[in-house]
């Protein structure tokens, strides 16, 4: 089976597992398979419409899926899946730029 | 020994060395990489770093270290005690100095041949230009998304490299983006997250080493774009996992759609970058979806009182073990649950949370079930420890 790397900030909605391993034969598919083992994570990564969220980037290897078939890319036993979400961390709150809030 | 075009040409005879500027850099001077030559180029070299925090601290003592003649700093904040378990710029004695002025004091301690150029401002559509065109180099060691579209915009704009990092618990991002030669910020992610979707560090927290790890990435990446040797992250997206410890790297690729270094650039000027990431709207959403609220003195005066209030703790028990006020513990995520063990006699009940932002969610919740007469402590337990209990520790 395909499985799916989960970085840090999406792991509380898998119960902390850093790895899923998941089923169908295109990203897509395995995306939905993670969203219905751990139903949490979906509108963390789709929007209302059902689109990947902009600020998400899932990668089948070390290739953006964007740049393969996107949700068709085929996937396979032993590929792996990896969500890539933006993050900004980097100093204190707000210190070098305007505060957010 | 040049893989590539170094960002600073070699300045030769224009600038010359001290005898203890020799000294200082031995061990440069005998690699063949470096040698002279390269130590003069970092000497001729600025580089700008936004932000003087968790990635700016490793970034700006190395940059020191390693003889870069111009460093800028560009920070408003001042030192608080809770910066201290990674921003090693600053110390214990710093606290509530202005960032810019301790970070100048120590680099030009560790490095007095350094010139340190201040600028105590936050980073703005405004100024962006201005600050960072004076610069080879920009580094990004920021910590909200606002700034980071920002900088990475004025970058492309202005055709500078700028050298990424950013942080989140145990986990770690770098990449150098510059769109003269690759991909830029937006190419990787368009668009930001809503506000509130994804936590800041100052949220969810971070491993204080971790910058250490990220921030000196940075700065190798920065040298080895001003000496023009081995192959810099441009179109490579770094991952660093401290847990597990262990690197990965993710192709990027320059998207031919990007708004700003795409075939066809919509964004062709700076933009403003805080209604870019959602976060008026959020805040005029928040304020149009308010919850009641009860100042932290408000409430004391009704437990002194004796009035029945039922407060109630919403946040993780790691948390409630730091510091606490004696409250019913139920966090956030199990109340849906646990709503039974509330006490909906009728009474008031007051909510609160670390800052006030996790329990204005309860609020809603409750609400939402039915609770009447359900306030959000404004300002949470660090607005206790303020107002009320200085014994509560702020964390």
């Amino acid at each position: 089976m395909p499985k799916v790397r989960i970085p840090t900030p999406l792991r509380q909605y898998t119960g902390g597992d850093s790895e899923v391993e998941v089923g169908g034969d295109t990203a897509g598919a395995a995306l939905d398979d993670l969203t219905g083992q751990h139903p949490d994570l979906r509108q963390h990564l789709y929007t209302g419409d059902g689109k990947l969220r902009s600020f998400v980037n899932v990668y089948k290897g070390d290739e953006d899926i964007r740049y393969l078939d996107g949700s068709d890319t085929q996937v396979s036993d032993g590929d792996e899946l990896s969500i890539i979400p933006s993050i900004a961390g980097g100093s204190a709150k707000g210190s070098a730029g305007r505060r957010c809030r | 020994m040049q893989t590539r075009e170094p960002l600073v040409p070699s300045p030769n005879g224009a600038v010359k060395l001290s005898n203890d500027e020799i000294s200082r850099y031995s061990r440069h001077l005998i690699m063949p990489e470096v040698a002279l030559g390269g130590q003069k180029q970092l000497k001729q070299a600025k580089v700008l770093t936004i932000g003087t925090g968790g990635l700016g601290s490793p970034l700006a003592l190395y940059l020191a270290a390693a003889g870069i003649g111009t460093i800028g700093i560009v920070d408003f904040d001042v030192v608080d005690e809770s910066n201290l378990q990674r921003q090693i710029l600053h110390g214990t004695s710093d606290v509530g100095r202005p960032k810019v002025e301790s970070a100048r004091d120590r680099i030009k301690d560790i490095n007095p041949n350094v010139n340190v150029v201040v600028h105590e401002e936050a980073l703005t559509s405004e100024n962006a230009l201005d600050i960072l065109k004076d610069y080879d180099v920009i580094v990004d060691g920021t910590d909200n998304f606002p700034t980071r579209y920002l900088v990475n915009d004025a970058c492309v704009l202005l055709g500078k490299p700028n050298v990424y990092g950013s942080i989140f618990r145990f986990e770690g991002q770098a990449s150098v983006f510059w769109a003269e030669e690759g991909p830029c910020y937006r190419c990787l992610y368009p668009e930001p997250p809503p506000p509130g979707l994804v936590p800041s560090c100052a949220e969810g927290g971070v491993l204080g080493i971790l910058p250490g790890a990220i921030g000196t990435i940075q700065a190798t990446e920065t040298v080895k774009l001003i000496l023009g040797i081995g192959e810099p992250l441009i179109g490579r997206l770094m991952l660093y996992d401290a847990l597990g410890m262990n690197f990965r790297e993710m192709k990027l690729r320059k998207d031919p759609n990007c708004p700003v270094c795409g075939e066809n650039p919509t964004v062709t000027e700076l933009i403003d970058y805080q209604e870019f990431c959602g976060i008026p709207q959020a805040a005029a959403a928040e304020e149009k979806n308010g919850v009641p609220e009860i100042s932290v003195s408000d409430l004391k005066g009704k437990l002194d009182r004796g009035e029945d209030v039922f407060v109630l703790d919403v946040r993780e028990p790691h948390e409630y073990e730091v510091a606490n006020i004696g409250a019913k513990l139920i966090p956030l995520g199990e109340l849906p649950e646990r709503l039974v063990e509330v006490e909906n006699n009728g009474g008031e009940i007051a909510v609160y949370c670390r800052s006030g932002v996790r329990s204005a969610d309860a609020v809603r919740l409750m609400q939402d079930a039915g609770f009447g007469n359900v306030y959000n402590v404004e300002g949470g337990i660090l607005a206790w420890s303020d107002e009320v209990d200085p014994s509560i520790p702020k964390y």
